[in-house]
């Protein structure tokens, strides 16, 4: 009998939050949708990645050199070393989709972590942590990245390493003033008063009541950090070859401009396609949330 | 006001010692050392000894580190590998050439996002707001150097209108106005979205404001309301993100400046890096910090300049 209630709470659960995501879709403004839709197909190329790309993105099409221009057995042409650039743009997507969103989730929990502390505990846990967040903001972040990378090495481990360390001071700043605001609600008390342990108040209690804000702060970071992944890639620090990333390719382009000057937009649009379609939606999603708590 | 300045001093003093030890730190984690990097693969053991020797880094860290401080500290930033002369000469020509690039982005950034800016939260949600909400999502969510290549596809390879490089010495058919043309641009583009952004938002909120419904109330033109009593209280939010712009115009601006090869500081500071050019990359971060530092004051100071509110504040 329980069983059978607890399967039915559950089918009415799932059923309404699949209505919730439902209903928060349509009552996005209409360039939210649009933003959401870029995003969503250069999920799916990332995920069909090797049904979509006629070739292996590494493999070098010797041959086809004398001619790199568009053809009809590669459609955008070839890069520099004879690579398909089509190819290169559909896998380039996966490195893009899976770095970047890493990045972010470091740099939010990290900043949220720090945030927490600083919010929770106050005092001179409070002013140190305030202190290294004012401090990183002011360092010179690409300056930063140069610094680093070029002393450390450029790796996926490392590009994750450098975003969220100057990314976290901002999250940690919001994080810590929604918990100065959480703090003394009722909720809170009560958990205290139940002997919870302060770990448990922060990860359970604080943090859910602040998904809101943080899922804006990390759709906006998100964009910005696309950006900048592209940016280390178009400087040479980015991702080590030869596993395709479409800021290295846009500086490959460079090279070949006046024999194929599209070969440079292709990668030039998917990157600003995407950061549109991020941004885009991450503004819709800011103003929905926002006007839903007036 | 020197409750402030007292701030700045702080954080100005604290940001250096951190960074200039951060900077010294991680020139030792690196692998490759400075002697071979000077001499080349093909360098005998010997030659790499005695380089390393001439170059004073077989001691060890910490007298190295307080050394420099010491020297820096007299105004001796030492000598740049990679350009073999010293480090000041280097740094001065480049941060010149950035200033030049910078101010005069500043001075296209500054008015045009405040015009668009006004334009679009002078009525929320109406057509026009719409048109530029759009623009400057759209302007700065592409990449400076996707905009650049763009560009550069249309005026150089296709129009030839423009040139592709800015080496700021004139050369062939290509002025140095000429040269600056695309720089400005991009940087533009990618730079104004942003600003015009923040000068919208605070538009949107003083237009909400009593005093500007009273304002309409009395009957005064749409204009008058807007020129008079909005425009002034709606720029004193963005005036510290305005001023945040140096920073990024002298610091951030390096894919302009590597794409166009722009002899500026930030692609200075890149080929430094990419040298390890540690005395370069010192004095060069220290620069960047004090700037970064500097223009974060100077919002502060301006805010509390226009805002009587957080002026009275500072007054116990």
């Amino acid at each position: 009998m329980t069983a059978k209630l607890a399967h039915l709470r559950w089918r009415i659960s799932a059923w309404s939050a699949a209505r919730r995501g439902i209903a928060a879709f349509a009552g996005l403004p209409p360039t939210a949708r649009l933003g959401l839709a870029i995003v969503a197909f250069w999920v799916a190329v990332a995920a069909c990645a090797p049904w979509i790309a006629p070739y292996n993105p590494n493999i070098n099409h010797v041959e086809g050199l004398q001619d790199p221009v568009p053809s009809w057995t590669h459609p955008l042409g070839l890069d520099s070393q004879g690579r398909d650039i089509l190819s290169r743009i559909v896998f380039g997507a996966r490195t893009v989709l899976t770095v970047a969103p890493i990045a972010v989730l470091a740099a939010t929990l990290l900043g949220a972590s720090l945030g927490l502390l600083a919010g929770y505990y106050r005092g001179w846990v409070d002013s140190v942590i305030s202190r290294i967040c004012d401090l990183t903001l002011s360092l010179p972040t690409i300056i930063f990245y140069f610094v680093v990378l070029s002393a450390l090495g450029a790796s996926a481990l490392n590009i994750v390493l450098v975003i969220a360390i100057t990314k976290a001071p901002m999250t940690a700043r919001i994080v810590r003033g929604l918990t100065l605001e959480l703090v003394p609600r009722d909720y809170v008390s009560a958990a205290k008063m139940r002997g919870e342990s302060a770990w448990f108040i922060m990860a359970c209690e604080l943090l859910p009541n602040m998904r809101g804000p943080l899922l804006i702060e990390m759709c906006l970071r998100l964009g910005y950090t696309i950006i900048t992944i592209g940016m280390l890639g178009f400087l040479g620090l980015g991702l080590p070859p030869p596993d395709p990333d479409w800021g290295s390719m846009v500086n490959d382009a460079r090279k070949y401009i006046y024999s194929n000057p599209l070969a440079i937009l292709w990668p030039s649009l998917a990157i600003a396609t995407l950061v549109i379609g991020v941004n885009l939606f991450a503004d819709g999603l800011r103003e929905e949330i926002t006007r839903y708590q007036r | 006001m020197s409750k402030l300045f007292a701030r700045y001093v702080a954080a100005l003093v604290t940001s250096l010692i951190a960074v200039s030890f951060l900077v010294f730190a991680l020139n030792e984690l690196s692998p490759g050392s400075a002697a071979l990097k000077v001499l080349g693969p093909y360098a005998l053991p010997e030659q790499i000894t005695a380089l390393t020797k001439e170059l004073g880094l077989d001691r060890p860290f910490v007298v190295r580190y307080v050394e420099y401080v010491v020297k820096a500290l007299r105004g001796d930033f030492g000598r740049s590998i990679l350009f073999n002369a010293p480090v000041s000469d280097v740094i001065g020509a480049a941060l010149l050439n950035t200033a030049i690039l910078a101010a005069t982005a500043f001075v296209v950034i500054v008015p045009l996002s405040i015009l668009l800016g006004v334009l679009g939260g002078m009525r929320e949600g109406s057509i026009l707001d719409r048109g530029v909400v759009l623009f400057t999502t759209i302007s700065s969510s592409i990449p400076d150097y996707a905009m650049g290549v763009m560009l550069i596809t249309v005026f150089v390879v296709k129009l030839g209108v423009l040139p592709g490089l800015s080496p700021m010495v004139a050369q062939g058919q290509w002025s140095i106005a000429q040269q600056m043309v695309l720089p400005v641009a991009v940087i533009t583009l990618f730079d104004c979205g942003y600003v015009a952004a923040m000068v919208r938002a605070s538009m949107v909120d003083v237009m909400e404001r009593p005093f500007i419904r009273t304002a309409i109330l009395k009957g005064l033109p749409n204009r008058l309301v807007v020129a008079r009593h909005a425009l002034r209280n709606a720029l004193i939010a963005p005036v510290t993100v305005i001023l945040l712009q140096i920073n990024y115009l002298i610091t951030g601006v390096v894919v302009v400046e590597s794409m166009f090869a722009y002899p500026g500081f930030g692609r200075m500071m890149l080929e430094a890096a990419l040298a390890k050019d540690i005395a370069l990359i010192e004095a060069g971060s220290l620069i960047a910090v004090f700037i970064a530092v500097s223009t974060n004051f100077l919002g502060d100071l301006c805010y509390a300049l226009l805002d009587p509110r957080i002026r009275a504040q500072g007054k116990p």
